[in-house]
Formats: structure tokens, sequence, C-alpha cells
């Protein structure tokens, strides 16, 4: 029962409560009929005991258990097959079948299940607490299995025969793991029930980002080749958002796919990036310029920059990439693009658009328009604050001339939302800004509390010009990152854990750990494969050189098992004395003096004393030390080998 | 000098060209086996049974099985005493050490199985009452060859008890001319000095059990098990008992030659005194006298 547990705990997560509590009661019946019930008789307890026992006991009570649970899922699930429903039916059943373990054929069978269970959590969790979790569960299985080949054996025997037999499985594991060719891409494609992770969207309204600012929770993990940039000059960009309908930011629809049009100059920064699975088809990057990607994704890059995948990252992504972070983009605005990057509604926010107009009179050039609206927002008394006041119909208006409050969102739309009305080109880029360097492994760790919002504006002979009003209330949200920019109070909730500053060298070493694993265990896909392999033996690369070597270390591992299986003494040969004993005799052999196989060895050395009596003092000795090795125990091998070697009729 | 060489030269000083039996006959001793010598009159039976009795110190009885011969004869008889006013244990031959039990396929089974029951139990039960024979007890059988009117030849069940059955045959002329130029053997017997005490021989006996062997001597051991079990030549193989008498012969036989360790040589020495009586061809085969331990040497050494 226990092995079971360790292998299900893991779900209890996932499951609903009544589940995890109906399998618990399962198991505590089946405890009370272990131990009050002698197996195979009918239980003979009178009193309240003996009736609960029977109750146990009785078909209908577990028919209607099964049942009950089928419904219970069907319910709560919609369906008794796929990674929930199923995985959650075959909980419960396994809680049922504890109440009627029979002999070694239920226990094995009960079993089983626990192995399938427990592979099945990977779909849900492959990090490395998991596989550590996991290893102890399979360890339990297998003490399990073994328990039930021998019940008399005390457990710790078990545990020993366990571990010592995944022990000996590891050599095929990592043979598998390293050699077997990697499928590229999910073998089926599973729906993901949890798909509702935070994550950046097509839509910026006012408070979607604060949402995800909450969030500690991991998006990727980024490497840079060589010199670490400034984390100010980390815009990890994201969707490139056009459309602005009064109240939120959306794409309506997306760019034709065309290659954009760009100039660079420098040379490029490389990088990698792991990508935690994060269900939208986007690429987060620093594409400031089209990467050079590898392994190549199936993904296209819109002229806005706007890198996409044709499916959503539902498993961790690894890819690698060149960008560009002085470049150019658009030196021409096509009319088509132009009116799109001016549209606004019709009405609403009248004295925004009031102002706007004034600057257009007043300054009449891009330029200045912008630099007078960043100097509003830095000289106006405007706050950055994560808990802004909520916004009535004319949000723009209200937050630049009211409540002067607000979060990346706020002033990236509403700067947009100026520049447009001013006639000034101008988009917001959704994506994340800045990262926390971990010191241990020098890389960036994105979060989702470092998404962040910015405008884009195009000015004649520059292109679009990334503008990050932000920047402008509150520098240090592009300096710093987003903790010192929030006021002490309203800093992020997962900085408990983190800010602890005795827990900061733990808790990013323990991140480092968790990127090692993500990069060489989970991440090693057919590219690391391929490349591992370079290294290792550049012949396997080629052709079927990867199938040669799965068949080579095959081949290696049966001959290892056949050398151990062999039947000792049978052969004669597995003994190094009787090697060495045979070379000798088949050197006889060739002179004319073969031994018959049933002739002892003074008797042989004997009759060749008789014929060449030249030989006999070399073949005593040989007899002498082969007679010794072999049935004295006594000697070394080494000697009679040398002996033998030296050994040379003429 | 090899153990007991002093034993061994004594015997061949009084059994003249038959070293190789009386070595075999030691190892049998040695190996805590009975034997059973198997050959006409008057080739030396009872002087070789004599002499390893006087050389190893051991007492001697010698028992002449005939057709009329009961238990009691061998074993004993409880006889009323009219001083003690009580009946007395008058213990029979087989109380001594060394037992010549001479034309045992003369008597009756029965008396035949009064004497096969005290070799196998190392005691005998008269009357109720268990009594232990001496130690260590030894007896060397004698039987006349072929079929002569009036024998009861020896089941073959009762064969397997004795370890060794071996033939002392007719001595060579220059042992013979020796034999015939040199004293009375009966004089000779009578003056001979025992070399050891009984507890020596039992220590001998002892330390021979101890000799080393390895696990491919096992090997060889099973292989001629299993070659005597699988041949179809043979009626029936050699049973365990037969396996455990070929280790300890062999081990007394590596003992006696000095060696260190138990090799297949020993184990080849010992094997045509050890298989022939226990293996019997199957119908149609017949092979002389040495076709069992022969056909068995052809078994490939491990």
């Amino acid at each position: 029962m226990l092995p079971l547990l360790l292998a299900l705990a893991p779900h209890v997560e996932r499951l609903p409560v009544w589940l995890t509590l109906s399998w618990l009661a399962c198991a505590a019946g089946a405890y009370a009929r272990a131990r009050w019930r002698r197996p195979g008789l009918p239980p003979q307890r009178a009193g309240k005991l003996g009736a609960a026992l029977r109750l146990l006991e009785s078909r209908t009570l577990k028919l209607l258990l099964a049942l009950a649970g089928v419904a219970g899922v069907l319910l709560q699930y919609g369906t008794v097959i796929g990674p929930s429903g199923g995985i959650a039916l075959l909980v419960f059943l396994s809680g049922v079948k504890l109440l009627e373990l029979e002999g070694p054929r239920d226990r094995l069978a009960l079993l089983f299940v626990g192995c399938f269970l427990l592979t099945a959590r990977f779909l849900d969790a492959q990090g490395l607490p998991t596989a550590a979790w996991m290893t102890l569960a399979a360890l339990s299985l297998v003490a399990g299995m073994a328990a039930v080949q021998n019940p008399t054996a005390p457990w710790r025997e078990h545990g020993a025969l366990a571990a010592k037999l995944m022990l000996l499985g590891l050599p095929v594991a990592l043979l598998l793991f390293l050699l077997f060719p990697r499928i590229s891409g999910p073998l089926w494609s599973l729906p993901h029930p949890n798909a509702a992770r935070t994550g950046l969207s097509d839509i910026m309204a006012p408070g979607r980002i604060s949402r995800l600012i909450q969030s500690d929770e991991l998006v990727f993990r980024a490497e840079f080749a060589g010199a670490q940039p400034d984390s100010s000059a980390l815009y990890w960009r994201g969707p490139v958002l056009w459309d602005f309908d009064g109240f939120a930011w959306r794409i309506d629809h997306p760019l034709p796919a065309v290659p954009p049009v760009a100039s660079v100059r420098g040379a490029p920064t490389h990088y990698s990036v792991t990508l935690e699975p994060h269900q939208r088809p986007v690429l987060l990057g620093m594409p400031e310029h089209p990467p050079e990607v590898t392994p190549p994704i199936q993904s296209r890059l819109g002229p806005d920059l706007h890198w996409q995948m044709r499916e959503p990252a539902a498993h961790r992504l690894r890819y690698e990439a060149d960008a560009w972070l002085d470049f150019s983009l658009d030196p021409e605005l096509t009319p088509g693009r132009r009116a799109r990057a001016l549209a606004l509604p019709d009405g609403g926010n009248p004295r925004a658009r009031a102002l706007a107009r004034d600057w257009r009179q007043r300054l009449g050039n891009d330029a200045a328009i912008v630099e007078a609206a960043l100097t509003m927002i830095r000289t106006q008394g405007y706050a950055y604050t994560l808990t802004p006041p909520t916004l009535g119909a004319d949000a723009v208006d209200e937050f630049l001339f009211a409540t002067r409050r607000g979060f990346c969102e706020h002033y990236a739309g509403a700067f947009v939302f100026l520049m447009r009305a001013a006639g000034t080109p101008a988009r917001v880029v959704t994506g994340y800004q800045g990262g926390e360097l971990n010191p241990l492994g020098r890389y960036w760790i994105i979060r989702g509390r470092d998404a962040h919002a910015w405008a884009e504006v195009w000015l004649a002979g520059r292109g679009w010009v990334r503008t990050d009003p932000t920047a402008a209330v509150a520098p240090f949200r592009v300096e710093r990152g987003i903790q010192a920019a929030l006021p002490a109070g309203e800093r992020v909730g997962g900085g408990v854990i983190l800010d602890g500053a005795w827990m900061r060298p733990l808790a990013l070493g323990w991140d480092l750990v968790n990127n090692h694993w993500n990069q060489w265990v989970l991440g090693y896909n057919q590219e690391r494969q391929r490349q591992f392999l370079a290294r290792l033996a550049p012949w396997l690369t080629h052709g079927g050189g990867i199938f040669w070597g799965l068949g080579a270390g095959a081949g290696l591992l049966a001959l290892a098992a056949l050398w151990r299986l062999w039947p000792r003494g049978a052969g004669g040969q597995s003994d190094p004395a009787s090697r060495a004993y045979a070379r000798f005799c088949a050197r006889l052999a060739r002179r004319g003096l073969a031994r018959s196989a049933a002739e002892t060895p003074e008797a042989y050395a004997r009759r060749v004393a008789d014929q060449r009596p030249d030989l006999a003092l070399a073949v005593d000795h040989i007899t002498a030390l082969y007679l010794a090795l072999r049935y004295g125990g006594q000697g070394a091998a080494k000697d009679l080998h040398q002996a033998v070697k030296r050994f040379r009729p003429s | 000098m090899p153990p007991l060489a002093n034993v061994l030269a004594q015997l061949d000083a009084i059994v003249l060209g038959k070293p190789h039996q009386t070595r075999l006959a030691v190892a049998c001793l040695l190996a805590r086996g009975h034997l059973l010598i198997e050959d006409a009159p008057g080739v030396g039976k009872t002087t070789l049974a004599h002499a390893l009795a006087r050389t190893l110190g051991l007492d001697f009885h010698r028992i002449q099985f005939t057709s009329g011969l009961l238990p009691a004869d061998i074993l004993g008889a409880a006889i009323y005493d009219r001083d003690s006013a009580g009946f007395r244990f008058h213990p029979g031959p087989i109380f001594a050490q060394v037992i010549l039990a001479d034309e045992i396929n003369r008597a009756s089974p029965k008396a035949q199985s009064a004497l096969l029951e005290a070799m196998e139990e190392g005691q005998v039960s008269i009357e109720g009452e268990t009594r232990p024979l001496p130690v260590p007890f030894f007896v060397i059988a004698t039987q006349n060859p072929g079929d002569q009117i009036g024998a009861f030849p020896l089941p073959e069940s009762q064969l397997d008890r004795f370890l060794f059955r071996i033939r002392l045959g007719y001595p060579d002329p220059a042992a013979e001319r020796a034999l015939l130029q040199g004293e009375d053997r009966r004089d000779l017997l009578a003056r001979l000095p025992a070399v050891l005490t009984p507890e020596t021989f039992m220590e001998h006996q002892r330390a021979a059990q101890q000799v080393h062997v390895a696990d491919a001597l096992l090997d060889y051991i099973q292989a001629l098990l299993a070659a005597s079990r699988q041949d179809t030549r043979f009626a029936a193989g050699l049973s365990p008992r037969a396996g455990l008498g070929l280790l300890r012969a062999a081990r007394a036989w590596a003992w006696l030659a000095g060696h260190a360790y138990v090799q297949p040589e020993d184990v080849q020495a010992v094997l045509p005194a050890l298989a022939p009586h226990r293996l019997f061809p199957a119908t149609g085969h017949s092979g002389g006298e040495d076709w069992a331990a022969r056909t068995l040497l052809e078994t490939p050494i491990p």
C-alpha cells in the first residue's frame, strides 16, 4: 500500500478533494481488513467490528463504490478518458482494488497500476523535485514487487534489492536516454487543462498586466554569450498592439506575413532562451531584429517584429538566437500601416485630444511632441503604482488629468493615445523588461512580474523608435526592476521568499540547479543530442550511426548478461586458469600430443613426458601451476598465463 | 613423506606386489567406508585384512559365513547366567574394530542383513537393547566370484553399502617368487608391530576429510554422476550416497598421496573401486570386469 501511496501522492494536487478522501477511506478500510481478517476465510468476528468487516467484504459495496467513482469522475471531468479523467478514475479504482487485495496476483496488478500512474505524473510536471520524488516512488514500487515475491523477508532487504536493481538498470536507462533517437515535438498532443496560466495576451486593458505582475511564475530564462547586457537594455519583445477601441489595446487583425524592413548596425548579441510553456503562440526574445534561431521553430516574424509560433508553447522550448540591438525598422511607413498607427476611435477623451492638437500646432515636429509628452509625465506629478484608481469611460483623460497614478500599461496606452491624437504614428508593445541575473549561473530569470508595456513612435528618417513613458515616471522600473519602482507597501507578494536576504543565495542556487535540469535533461532534444553525439563520437551523427550506437550498446549489454549467465564450468572456458590450460593443450595438440577430454592433467603430463622428455620440465611446471590454481585455489593466474606464453614446443 | 607412508610400506611387505590394492584398502578405511574383496580363495584376502588390523593397532575378528550362520552368531546373544541369576550378554564377533566377513555370499540373506545393518548404523540392536560398535568400525567382506551353487549373491542395494569393491588377483611372477621364498605369512603377521594407535588413525580420518575441494572438482564429480545417470548403457545411475562416497574416497586418496587438494587424478584413482559394483549394464550390454569404470572414465573433465 505504501508504494502506491507514494506513487499517487503527487497527483493529489490535481485531483478533486472528494477523490483523495475516498481513496484514503478505501485504504483505511483495506488496512482494517488486512489487520483483522485471516485471508481466505470469511470474517469470524462478532459484533460491530465483524459487521463492518463483512460489509467491507461484500461484493455489492465494491460494485457500488466503483460505479460511484465512475459517476463522480464523469461529473467532475465530463469524461473518463484522457489525462485528467482517466487518471482520476484509475486513482479511484486503485483505492477500491485495495479493498479486495487477495494474493500476489492482485498485489502485482495494483503495483503495475502504480507504475502507470507514476509515469502519468510526468504529463503534468517534469521538474527536479518531481523527478526526485518519482525515483523514491519507483524504488518503493520495485521493493513492493520484491515483497510480493518474497513476503517473509524484511522490508530493508526489499529496499536494498530494489535499489540494486534500479542501479543495474541505470546504464541501460542512460544509454537509451543519450542515444535513443529523440522525437522532435511531442508524440501525441495532449490538451492541457491547466491553460489558465498567466502570460502576455493580445489585449492590453487597464489591469491586465498588473495582474501578471503579481505572479512570481517563471516565464523564461535567458543566457547571453559574452558580456551581460545592462538590465535597462533588456526589452523582451512580445505582441505589438496596434488597435485601440477606447478602452483596450489589441490586435484586430495580424499584419501580413512579410519580412520586416530593417537595417542593422554593429555585431549581434547571441543568446539562448529556455521558454516555459506559456500557452500563447509568442516567442519571447529580443528580436529587435530578426534573430537567427536554432533549432528551427515553426514561427514567423511579423513586419512589426512580433515573433509568433504556429502553436502555443505547450512544452518547454529552448532556442538560441542572434539579435541586433542597434537597428532601424521601417524607414518608410506604408500608407495603410501609417493609417493604422494613427487610428483612434471616433469619440472620447476630449481633453487628451485637445492637448495633443495643441502640441501639434505649437511644436509641429514629431520628435518635439514625443519630448513634450515625456516631459509632462516626468514633471506633472505622475506616480507609478500597482493599484491605480478605477477609471471610467474616458480612461485616458481621467488618468492624465485627474488620477495621475498608474502602471506601465496606463502610461504606454495614454502615451500612444496622445501621439496618435497629435498625428504621430505610434503603437503599444508588450513584453518583459529586465529580469533577475542569477550570478551563480550567469543567466537571467524572467518572471511574470517583469511584464511590461512600452510605446513605439515612428519618426521620419529614424523609423520606429522605442519610447518608454514608464521610464519617465519611474526610471527605477527600467533600471533596477519592478521591485525598486514600486512604493514599499506594494512590493510583489512572491518577494516574501525571495527577498529574505539570507534566503536569496539559496533561491538562486536552486534556480541554477533547475536551469541545468531543464537544459540538459528535459531540454535534451534532437539538437542537443546531435551536439552531444558530435562531441562524443562524430561518426554517430551520420546516417544510421545512432542506431549502430544503440545496437552496439545493446549488444554490449547482452554480452555482459551472457557472460554473467553463462553456465560456469560446463564450457570450461569461463575460468582464466582453464583458458590458459586449454591454450597449452592446443599447443601440444599441434605437436601431435592432443589431450583427451577425460584425461587428467597429470596423466596427460606423464604421457607427454614419455614421448617428449625434452618438454617434461615445462609441462610438469605448467601442470602443477594449473592444478594448484584450478583445484587448490592457490597461486596466481598470471604465473600460469606467463608460463603458457613462454611454452613453445617445437 | 606422505602421511601413512609407513603403514603402506608395512602392508606392502606382507601383501606382496599389490601396492594399489593395499592403498585402496587404507583409503577406504580412511574414508570410513567398508571394503568388499571379490576374489578366488587363497589370494591373500585374509592376510590383507589381518595385516591392516595389526598395523593400525586395531582388534580383529574373522567371521566365516556359512549357510547355517544365524544373526546371533554374528551379533551375540544374552545367555542365562546361573551365578548372577540373570541374562548376561555375550557379545558376538562383530564387536571388533576390524571384521573380516569371509565368503559373505554363502550365508543366508538373514545373516547377511544382520551384518549389513551393523555396517550402516554403527550399532546393533539385540533383544531391544542398542549397543554401540567399536570405533573405528571397519568391515572387510570377501565374496567368491561367479555363480556358485548354494550362494546368495548380495543384492544391489546392499552392495551400495560397501564403499569399495576390489580384486586382489594373482601376484605377478616376481612377487610370487618373493612370496615362495619368504617366511610364512602367518608367522610374519604374528610378529607384526602396530605402526599407529587407533586414535592417531582417527585423526588421519578427520584430516583427510579436510582436504581442499575446489568447485571445479565438484563439477567433475557431478559430471561423473550425471554421466552415470544419463548413459543409457547403465541400468541405473550412481546414487547420491555413491556421490558422497566418491568425494570422501577421493579426499582420502589425496591425503594418502600427500596432495594439498583433491585433483581429478584422485577421483579417477578411486572410481574403478567405487563404481563397478553399483553400476550394472542395461539389457543387451555386457562388458568385462572394468567395463563400468572404463565407460565412466570417458567423461570429460570440466
